[in-house]
């Protein structure tokens, strides 16, 4: 934690990198703390999401980057929904995802944090929605776990929870097409 | 003929940092009539107004072109100018080269050629300009105020000790306002009935004063000085000069199962009832909607019962039509509606209450004599929640605007907690504390350092109710923490909003409103009591949310300028009004079609045609009603009606000035419209 700012801690280019890449205006932030007051994780992370939010105020970068806050978040978007200035507080935490992945800074909490996103979005790329069994099995795979939640599985095979095969594979391809879509928007080519 | 002087402002940098000011006066020097021309650094200060005094009298000028700022700025400057060296003020004409010109452009050297137009043309027209005398209208020295409030009554009774009328119009049974249902007032805990309730005696039995409770403005008409107020006085269903308000109908009233407004919902009233016991005036009126005998013929209880003979079912809506010459809105405020943030639960956790609820639990003339219990089980709260900004600061809800009243009232709950209930402890929930007034910051400090408050910085995510407590899942931002308080009840500290029907009486006045539904003052600073239609005035938190010292304050500054208003016998109004031709007007009145002012009126002439007697009926312009908008010339087929100030001839001498068609040395205006 810093305990000094200076003007040039502040006139870093980070605040404008989270700003451009979530969408969102930090100036709209008036410090209320209803998204730490409302978050269903704030027990496990270091700072709330408030104090996040003032981090990136002050272009505190060093200490938004370590932080395993936006790593925990678990996008149930109850900050996004509650806030009175209407800041998508749950996309930020996406930006600041992407911000570390691209640094190579991993979540100190469990490394694996980062594993799984990456796990669960080329699931999604590849089947449109997710395949559990798919998504489980690649991340005890990478992670080294092989047998963890082993024994949650029956149960949930039985109650349906767990489908053995992925969805209708006529439509895969149609979530991958967002994919690229996407990804050529952000190339700055094609924007429409 | 015409003697023209021309005076380009440089206006500090603002006009001469864009605009050559020299080369502009030097070549409007060589314009026909322009017998003189200069620049100066300020035309408005007293050195620059004294260069066109002088030059008025070396030259002898007609007529003067100031090329400076906006007329809005300095127009009524330059014509006092001109006045006091004998010149008739509406000889006056502004070129505005500043915000038309100097602070549009960047180029200096095309700047200063489209000033050199400009100039041009208010020469042209200046050349043509005639003198005009200020109309005078007769004023009825009566006022209206619509709402009985705190504000509307302090605005009558100031305005009664005037000596002049006043008709106070009160949509609900009795006056008083949002000001009568509250406890007791921060920041000097003042007993908030004791200090409304000898106003409320002093409205009624003011000479000057005259009440229609239980009333709305249904239309207003006229202009200031010269209103028409057409009030609907609802039926109350009971005859006030007979009735004693003795209280026999509503203490038998079969139906007394229906939330009272004045409790907030805390308890039930009557059918038939009068909102308070010191309410004014002290009769009751019927609510029909609720009323057995209105919904189902059957019943007349009271009927029966009433001593006089009072009560009158088959009385119906009157309209009353008063003539006033000014009007002052105070119509109030409404509280935020919870409902809306489902977070909070609010109408569904019996122990959520809001602000104006938790005075009602709080008073002594209260359904619980002051005693404060929790609605649920009506036991003592140990534990209290207050949670700041509910409807306010809140994009999410459409309400950015802080309500301002919130963070006194919250200390003062807490203190109010505290004074009444030994032993509970308050929580307080906020996001910044603004304490702004005289006194508050110190009755702030005594809500935590002596009533013991426990002040927490966050706003409360969620309610909900668990095993009897409602659970308030918070954070408090200076330690970071997040925080889950089991509360016995919670007091939500609603916004203001606009009263309902503030915009249906905004367009029934003609004044403007902004997006969130306050009345719009003339000007932020400089005019906050006025609106924009000239004789109507505003007074409370139908202007925008404020506390009772604000109230009162704005509701005696609106008095104060009905007072001056009525401090003469006439108004003056500028001559800039359309004007009729009496020969050429062919009495179509297509301009009474248009005119959105209802400013013309018939008139008989007798003319001679051909040595024939003819008298026809031809239009003729109200004086204080038209506003000089020009609709009716536009639209006048025979070209009788003109603008003065801005008459045809005027404008198209302009415009061949700019077109630059001068040759055509014709007097018929180019391009007329004959």
């Amino acid at each position: 934690m810093k305990w000094e700012i200076k003007t040039e801690d502040i006139h870093t280019s980070f605040r404008d990198e989270v700003e451009e890449l979530s969408g969102e205006s930090f100036g709209a932030c008036y410090q209320c703390g209803k998204c730490s007051a409302g978050c269903p994780i704030a027990f496990a992370m270091d700072h709330g999401p408030t104090k996040i939010m003032r981090f990136c105020q002050l272009g505190m970068e060093d200490e938004v980057i370590n932080s395993d806050t936006p790593w925990l978040c678990a996008s149930c978007q109850a900050c996004t929904t509650r806030c009175p200035r209407e800041i998508d507080i749950a996309e930020v935490m996406d930006a600041l995802r992407i911000i570390a992945k691209r640094r190579g800074i991993k979540p100190r909490t469990d490394p694996d944090i980062a594993l799984f996103a990456e796990i669960f979005l080329s699931n999604l790329r590849w089947f449109g929605r997710i395949y559990e069994l798919g998504l489980v099995g690649e991340f005890n795979l990478l992670s080294g776990r092989f047998f963890k939640d082993f024994g949650k599985a029956p149960a949930m095979f039985l109650k349906r929870k767990l489908a053995l095969l992925p969805s209708n594979p006529f439509k895969w391809g149609k979530v991958r097409e967002i994919f690229k879509k996407c990804e050529k928007m952000k190339e700055g080519e094609g924007r429409e | 003929m015409a003697r023209i002087g021309v005076f380009v402002c440089w206006c500090g940098s603002n006009i001469a940092g864009t605009v050559d000011v020299k080369k502009v006066a030097e070549e409007v020097s060589k314009l026909p009539y322009v017998v003189y021309s200069t620049d100066y650094k300020y035309m408005c200060s007293d050195p620059g107004q004294n260069m066109i005094k002088e030059a008025i009298k070396e030259h002898r000028l007609t007529g003067v072109v100031v090329s400076a700022c906006s007329p809005r700025m300095h127009e009524v400057t330059f014509r006092r100018t001109v006045q006091e060296e004998g010149v008739n003020p509406y000889m006056m004409e502004m070129a505005n080269i500043r915000e038309h010109c100097s602070w549009v452009h960047d180029d200096m050297e095309e700047a200063t050629e489209k000033a050199i137009e400009l100039v041009r043309m208010a020469v042209a027209k200046a050349v043509e300009l005639e003198p005009m005398e200020k109309i005078e209208v007769p004023v009825t020295k009566r006022a209206l105020v619509i709402g009985g409030g705190i504000a509307g009554i302090q605005a009558a009774l100031d305005i009664a000790d005037g000596g002049v009328e006043v008709i106070l119009v009160e949509k609900s049974p009795s006056i008083g306002g949002k000001m009568s249902q509250l406890d007791e007032t921060f920041p000097t805990l003042d007993c908030s009935q004791c200090i409304l309730t000898p106003k409320m005696v002093d409205a009624a039995q003011h000479p000057n004063i005259k009440i229609y409770s239980y009333a709305e403005l249904e239309e207003l008409d006229g202009f200031i000085g010269n209103f028409q107020a057409r009030i609907r006085q609802k039926a109350r269903s009971v005859d006030m000069e007979l009735c004693n308000g003795c209280g026999d109908c509503w203490n038998k009233c079969p139906q007394k199962k229906i939330p009272s407004e004045f409790e907030a919902g805390m308890s039930d009233r009557a059918a038939i009832y009068v909102p308070f016991p010191q309410a004014i005036p002290n009769t009751p009126v019927i609510d029909r909607e609720n009323c057995i005998y209105f919904q189902s013929g059957k019943c007349g209880v009271c009927a029966k019962i009433c001593p006089t003979g009072a009560i009158s079912y088959d009385q119906s809506d009157e309209f009353i039509t008063e003539e006033v010459g000014a009007v002052v809105v105070a119509t109030g405020y409404d509280l935020f509606n919870t409902d809306v943030i489902g977070e909070y639960g609010y109408g569904e956790i019996p122990d959520v209450i809001s602000g104006l609820q938790f005075e009602r639990l709080s008073s002594a003339s209260g359904p619980t004599e002051g005693k404060i219990v929790r609605p649920s089980d009506g036991k003592k709260p140990e534990e209290v929640a207050f949670i700041c900004c509910v409807g306010s600061r809140d994009d999410k809800y459409g309400r950015p605007y802080c309500s301002r009243i919130c963070c006194m009232y919250t200390a003062k709950h807490a203190i109010l907690l505290h004074h009444k209930s030994h032993g509970s402890q308050a929580y307080v929930f906020y996001i910044d504390v603004r304490a702004g007034g005289k006194g508050y910051e110190e009755f702030l400090r005594r809500a935590t350092e002596e009533e013991g408050a426990i002040y927490m910085r966050g706003r409360v995510s969620r309610l909900y109710r668990d095993n009897g407590k409602v659970v308030v899942k918070g954070a408090d931002t200076l330690s970071g923490a997040q925080i889950e308080l089991h509360c016995d009840m919670v007091v939500l500290a609603n916004g203001i909003t606009a009263s309902p029907g503030a915009e249906e009486l905004a367009r029934k006045l003609s004044i403007s409103y902004d997006e969130y539904g306050f009345y719009s003052e003339a000007h932020p600073k400089l005019r906050p009591v006025e609106t924009n239609t000239a004789g109507i005035y505003l007074a409370g938190c139908c202007q925008a949310p404020k506390d009772i010292p604000d109230s009162v304050s704005q509701a005696s500054a609106a008095a104060s300028k009905v007072l001056a208003l009525f401090s003469g016998d006439f108004l003056t109004r500028e001559p800039n009004i359309a004007e009729v031709n009496p020969f050429t007007c062919t009495g179509c009145f297509t301009c009474r079609e248009v005119c959105p002012y209802d400013a013309i009126d018939e008139e008989e002439v007798t003319v001679h045609i051909d040595g024939k007697k003819v008298t026809r009926t031809i239009a003729r312009v109200n004086l204080g009603k038209c506003q000089g908008c020009g609709i009716c010339c536009a639209v006048c087929r025979s070209n009788a009606i003109n603008l003065k100030g801005t008459k045809d001839l005027q404008i198209f001498r302009q415009i061949k000035a700019f077109t630059g068609s001068e040759k055509e040395k014709s007097d018929e205006p180019v391009g007329s419209k004959k």
